[in-house]
């Protein structure tokens, strides 16, 4: 039943992604707005909570973070009932931005400039840089598609370390600890 | 490989014996990003590392060195690495980036009051980062199995093998000025404590909140190390679309 319910729910979501295409233009510009708003919340100099607040606003605007949620869960999600999948991308989009959101701390007096982009397989990869207050600057890839109904990066990449790929294997050791439970990791990710 | 007759004293001697470490040596197996044969001595190993970052680092923001003092040790540490990159960047036949290393070296060494000003920079001379590891992954030869090395922290075979040669071929006594030399092994040590502290969030982040930290940093760095070195496999360019909406 499980099964039968996911493979509904995929073609379900199948039918609008066909025929996708995101121009690197399009991609681009998005990622310079994100970049703006990144900006924003690295020049305001708030509170740690504030700016964990704001990369959470900025999941929701231009992330796919249901893709990025079951992705990171690998396997398992292929068991998961559709009211713990709706609970656990809750709950992760809380854990990513009060994980990263944290990072942007380091960020301050620092400033993100867009470098270019090119597509990559069937996304856009969308370079930025990070320039730190007296460290060398960050290399950061923003890979966008609209395959989610809109155009909402995926993934990003920092100096090499790929955020879906290192997640992926954090969430996984989350679950060995929770003994594979699902519920546990979902109750635990929110106290965070 | 060919052999390099006459490039350096030394450096004969010193590729027979990286030859003869690298014998013993594991392929990196294709298409598996991590290999690591020796994960219960590593994770052994990085408990220890951990211990001492612990007691040594840890405590958040307040541990941060001020930049007055910061900066004028992470220049002349980072100075003093340039002859050794300069050499590496020859090995690699990357005369650009040897020639940048160079002129990196003499600037800040003389304008730069011997190397604890960064004026280099300013004038578009960008260090251009490598090593042995690296001139060692040039010539092809595989990365080798995950190490966790005490104290250094994340390593491979071939980036480990690396470390020793540098230290053997470093061409700073013959290049540089004698305080260079009598300071290079102070200079470093202080140079990694600066960059921990003004990493120690990061690195608090991996090591303490990590359900598996082990893992984690064994992944950051691998993936990080290959994106330096410009290797970073096909595969790795993750298609979650295909996995959700493709055959499963």
């Amino acid at each position: 039943m499980l099964r039968r319910h996911f493979l509904a729910s995929t073609a379900a979501l199948a039918i609008p992604t066909k025929g996708w295409t995101v121009s690197p233009a399009a991609a681009q510009s998005m990622v310079e707005d994100l970049v703006v708003d990144v900006n924003a919340v690295i020049a305001s100099g708030a509170s740690e909570q504030a700016m964990i607040d704001e990369f959470g606003n900025i999941l929701n605007r231009y992330a796919d973070v249901p893709t990025i949620a079951r992705y990171c869960l690998g396997v398992d999600a292929r068991s998961a009932s559709a009211t713990q999948m709706a609970q656990y991308t809750e709950a992760f989009k809380g854990y990513i931005a009060s994980k990263y959101g944290r990072r942007f701390r380091e960020f301050v007096g620092g400033e993100v400039q867009v470098v270019g982009s090119k597509p990559v397989k069937s996304w856009i990869e969308v370079e930025t840089t990070v320039l730190l207050r007296g460290r060398s600057p960050l290399q950061m890839d923003w890979h966008v598609s609209d395959r989610s109904g809109r155009n909402a990066f995926f993934n990003f990449i920092i100096e090499g370390v790929n955020m879906l790929l290192t997640e992926r294997e954090e969430i996984g050791a989350m679950l060995d600890r929770r003994r594979g439970s699902l519920d546990a990791l979902i109750s635990d990710m929110k106290a965070v | 490989m060919r052999k390099n007759k006459g490039s350096s004293l030394r450096l004969p001697v010193v590729l027979v014996g990286t030859f003869a470490l690298f014998a013993a040596c594991t392929p990196a197996p294709e298409g598996v990003t991590v290999n690591d044969p020796y994960e219960d001595q590593n994770r052994r190993v990085h408990a220890f590392n951990k211990s001492v970052y612990t007691n040594l680092f840890s405590g958040g923001g307040d541990t941060e060195i001020p930049a007055d003092i910061a900066e004028p040790i992470v220049n002349f540490a980072g100075n003093i690495g340039l002859p050794g990159m300069t050499l590496n960047g020859l090995l690699q036949g990357d005369f650009e980036a040897a020639l940048t290393n160079a002129a990196r070296f003499v600037v800040n060494t003389t304008v730069g009051i011997g190397g604890i000003a960064d004026v280099a920079t300013e004038f578009g001379l960008d260090e251009q980062e490598t090593d042995f590891g690296e001139t060692l992954a040039v010539w092809g030869l595989p990365e080798g199995a995950y190490l966790e090395l005490p104290i250094l922290g994340p390593s491979t075979e071939r980036a480990f093998v690396g470390r020793v040669v540098d230290a053997v071929i470093d061409p700073l006594d013959q290049v540089g000025f004698s305080f260079q030399s009598d300071y290079s092994l102070a200079a470093t040590i202080a140079e990694r404590i600066v960059k921990r502290s003004q990493l120690s969030d990061t690195i608090d982040s991996v090591l303490q909140e990590s359900a598996d930290s082990y893992a984690q940093q064994r992944l950051i760095y691998l993936q990080n190390r290959r994106f330096e070195l410009g290797t970073t496999p096909e595969e790795d360019a993750v298609d979650p679309y295909d996995e959700l909406f493709g055959d499963l």
